[in-house]
This record gives C-alpha cells, sequence and structure tokens, in this order.
C-alpha cells in the first residue's frame, strides 16, 4: 500500500486550523495525501461522511479511520509518531503548561483577535482592549525564549499560528493595529521566527491570497 | 514534623462541575489532598496570585506549583500518578475519541446548555431545541464509537467518564428546575444509562452535590443572570 495514502488532511487552503496538522506532519516528516476542501462552497459527500458533526475541516484520516478537531488531532499526531520531532514537553508539569497556554490561544485569544477586527462596531474598543490585555500575557509567557517550545517550535507555537501569520495580515487589511512593534517586541521576534521557519513558510497560505479573502470579509461589513 | 514533600492543594467551589472533575479525579487516583473552597465572590489571594490569567476554579497547586483549566489539570494528574486508574486509553486513536467527545461537550453541549439556563421565553426555547439537537449527536456518538462501555468499578473510569458525570450527573435537577428534560431513557440512552452506572461507584457518591442545595443555587444563578441581561 502507497505509504503516502496511509494519512489524508481534509483542508482548507486559508484557515490556521487546517494548517496547524500540516505543519505538525511535516515538522515530523510524515507524508501525506492532501485534499483540498473548499467548505465555503460545497462540503464533499467524504467529509460529511468523515465529520458530520461539525461538518467542519480539518480532519485526519489515518488507516482509515479519522479524527476532526485541530488540536486533538495535533495531539494524536505527537501519540503516533513520538520518535521524530516531539511537540510536546517530557515533563508533566511543563506539558501541562503548553496545552495551558494552548487552550488560551485557542479559546480566548483567537477569538478576541477575530472581534477586534471584524467583531460588531459596538463590541470593538472593548475588544481592542481586551486584545491587549491577552497579548500582554503571550508577551510575558514567551519572553526571551526562541519559540513558546523553547529551541524549537512546540504545541502552544502551532496553537497561535494564527497570531505568527494571519493576525498581521487581517491587520494590515482591517487597519486595526494592535499587535505593533512597539508594543510586542516579543512576539514580534517570535513571529518573525516561526514565519521565517523552514518547514512552516512551505506550508503557510500565500499573503495576497489572504488579505484578498480578508478584504472581502471588510467589505461585507462596510456595507452592514 | 516532616514537610509533606508531594503537597496537592484543590482550589474550588462546590457546584462548579469543572472543580467537580478535578474532585473525582484526585479521589479515583487516591490522591491526597487539600481543598481550599473559594468564595467566588471574594476569592483568596493565593488563587489570584496562581492563576493570574483566569483567576477561576479549579486551580491545582502541586509541590506549589500551579496547574489551571480542568482539561489540562486532568491530564496532568493522569501523567504525574500513572496508577489505575488510567484516564486516558493507550491506544492513541481511542486517546483522540476520547479528547474529541470531551471537547464536543465543552464546547458545544456546555454552551447550549448555559444559554438554557441563562435565557427565559421564546430565547430558552429555541436554546432547548438546539439543545436536543446537540444531545442527539453526542448520543449518537458515544453509542457509536464506545459501544462496550462497562462501569462496575472504579478502574473503568477515565477522562470522558468524569467528564459525563461532573456535566450531567444532576440532569434531574435541571429537569426540575426548567420542567423540561433532555436526557432520558427514551431520548438519550445510553448517555442516561452510562450516567445511571456511574452513580452507583461510591467516589461518585461521595462527589455528589444534594439536590435541596443545588436546585436553589442553580435558581439564584439563573435569576443573576437574568437581570444583569435586562440591566445592559
Amino acid at each position: 500500500m502507497n505509504q503516502e495514502a496511509q494519512v489524508q488532511v481534509m483542508g482548507l487552503w486559508g484557515s490556521p486550523f487546517s494548517k496547524r496538522v500540516e505543519m505538525v506532519l511535516k515538522l515530523k516528516g510524515t507524508p501525506y495525501e492532501y485534499i483540498e476542501e473548499d467548505v465555503y462552497v460545497q462540503k464533499s459527500p467524504m467529509l460529511l461522511k468523515l465529520n458530520p458533526i461539525h461538518k467542519k475541516v480539518p480532519v485526519l484520516v489515518h488507516q482509515g479511520k479519522s479524527i476532526a478537531e485541530s488540536l486533538v488531532i495535533v495531539e494524536y499526531i505527537e501519540d503516533t509518531w513520538k520518535t521524530s520531532y516531539p511537540i510536546l514537553p517530557r515533563d508533566p508539569y511543563e506539558r501541562s503548561m503548553a496545552r495551558f497556554w494552548a487552550k488560551y490561544v485557542d479559546d480566548k485569544v483567537m477569538l478576541t483577535l477575530w472581534k477586534a477586527c471584524w467583531g460588531p462596531e459596538s463590541e470593538r474598543e472593548k475588544m481592542v482592549e481586551e486584545a491587549y490585555e491577552d497579548l500582554k500575557y503571550l508577551e510575558e509567557e514567551l519572553g526571551d525564549k526562541q519559540f513558546f517550545g523553547g529551541e524549537t517550535i512546540g504545541f502552544v507555537d502551532i496553537a497561535a499560528d494564527f497570531i505568527a501569520y494571519w493576525f498581521g495580515i487581517a491587520q494590515e487589511a482591517s487597519g486595526v493595529m494592535i499587535m505593533t512593534a512597539e508594543k510586542f517586541p516579543k512576539l514580534q521576534r517570535w513571529s518573525q521566527n516561526f514565519v521565517g521557519n523552514n518547514i512552516i513558510k512551505e506550508v503557510l497560505p500565500p499573503k495576497e491570497k489572504l488579505m484578498a479573502l480578508f478584504k472581502a470579509q471588510f467589505g461585507n461589513n462596510a456595507s452592514n | 514534623m516532616e514537610e509533606n514533600k508531594s503537597k496537592v492543594t484543590l482550589h474550588g467551589m462546590w457546584a462548579s462541575t469543572y472543580s467537580k472533575r478535578v474532585e473525582i479525579a484526585l479521589k479515583l487516583k487516591g490522591i491526597l489532598y487539600e481543598y481550599v473552597e473559594e468564595d467566588l465572590s471574594n476569592k483568596t489571594e493565593s488563587l489570584v496570585q496562581l492563576n493570574p490569567v483566569h483567576k477561576k476554579v479549579p486551580l491545582l497547586v502541586h509541590d506549589g506549583k500551579p496547574v489551571a483549566e480542568s482539561q489540562v489539570i486532568l491530564e496532568y494528574i493522569d501523567e504525574t500518578w500513572k496508577n489505575s486508574p488510567r484516564l486516558l486509553p493507550e491506544d492513541s486513536y481511542e486517546r483522540a475519541q476520547v479528547r474529541f467527545w470531551v471537547s464536543y461537550i465543552n464546547e458545544q453541549v456546555i454552551e447550549v446548555m448555559r444559554k438554557v439556563l441563562f435565557q427565559e421565553g421564546e430565547a430558552q426555547e429555541k436554546a432547548i431545541e438546539e439543545a436536543r439537537e446537540r444531545f442527539k449527536v453526542l448520543e449518537e456518538g458515544l453509542k457509536k464509537h464506545f459501544p462496550n462501555k462497562i462501569i462496575r468499578e472504579n478502574d473503568d473510569v477515565g477522562l470522558l467518564d468524569i467528564i459525563i458525570i461532573s456535566t450531567f450527573g444532576s440532569h434531574k435537577d435541571y429537569h426540575e428546575l426548567f420542567g423540561v428534560g433532555i436526557i432520558d431513557p427514551v431520548n438519550t440512552p445510553t448517555l442516561y444509562n452510562w450516567i445511571e452506572s456511574l452513580k452507583e461507584l461510591a467516589v461518585i457518591k461521595e462527589a455528589e452535590v444534594p439536590s435541596d442545595r443545588l436546585v436553589p443555587f442553580l435558581q439564584m444563578y439563573r435569576q443573576m443572570h437574568l437581570q444583569q441581561a435586562a440591566n445592559t
């Protein structure tokens, strides 16, 4: 059986959630077949069969079994391909810290940043303020480390991919400037390290394409 | 007296289902711990200092090191105290299934339960319908992915079981509060029986919150939210 066909990723080109999965597979050197699912247009029968619950990407299929939810998938990849490029530390306490910060980014920060850029006008000011608070905690947690994971990219860096790449583009597209080099020098440096990484940059969607997508999004809001 | 090198403290709140999760896990593993009941309107300095980002319960402190977020705490407990029951299965795919359904409950089900609790009238009715849909998905998922579920002793209890019993264990109290039940033997037999089996275990009974305490608390909590919503 074709080794590559053993792992399939059903993803969406512009989604940071989808990209998390691809990043980890590439960091671990695990080959996979990528299947583009433009969920904004139409969901394929395969996707509906594999992830009827959320009807969302990403979905990982390995040896015929499917898994959904990007961070659940990332932990699965970590559990399954243990020998190359560990994403989580070994020590239980350090693992708990990594999971805590990844959850913080996934549950709280991403939503706040999103709302700060695209939320209803009435909430915008409050969200921007909250965004500053949220990012301050991350700036502090990062400290002088190259990555949240230390010297190598780890679980938190992967979870925070939106902040490293997508958010910068969103800021440019919306004109809402929150994460600046002056206010968040460490996060700025980190984001450059992250997107500059040879493996990560292979996976990132092209800036112009994302910019166009975001501008279309803002276009919609402006007309509301 | 020799200082206890492995000191475990849990900051919790009696009505918090998240706090309950950690209590159950500690009891299952036979871990000795000090419990600090937090008054959420007047939090202890320790809680605020050790969980500055969220300032929430539950917070576990192990040898002075804080661990926050119930999901994170449970995995930390399982990885640190490796005695049985193991909270996560050995097999990676089974682990992913457990994590997925825990995530579904935490994100999709609890969200809609909160809507039911904190809304009234038409908005609440709509939330109840949404809740029925999500519970249906959960029911189907549990039936499909955990077909051989048997709970007879502590060793049979894992992460998903803990989340299920802590989140849904008091479903009859909710039924009493709203006059409408979502979890029952007809609509959600798998989930219903799963909960009933867990309730038979001594460790679960120990952690149960009595109805006569919970129902008035839920009523007060609901009123507080309705009031706040009316004021904005």
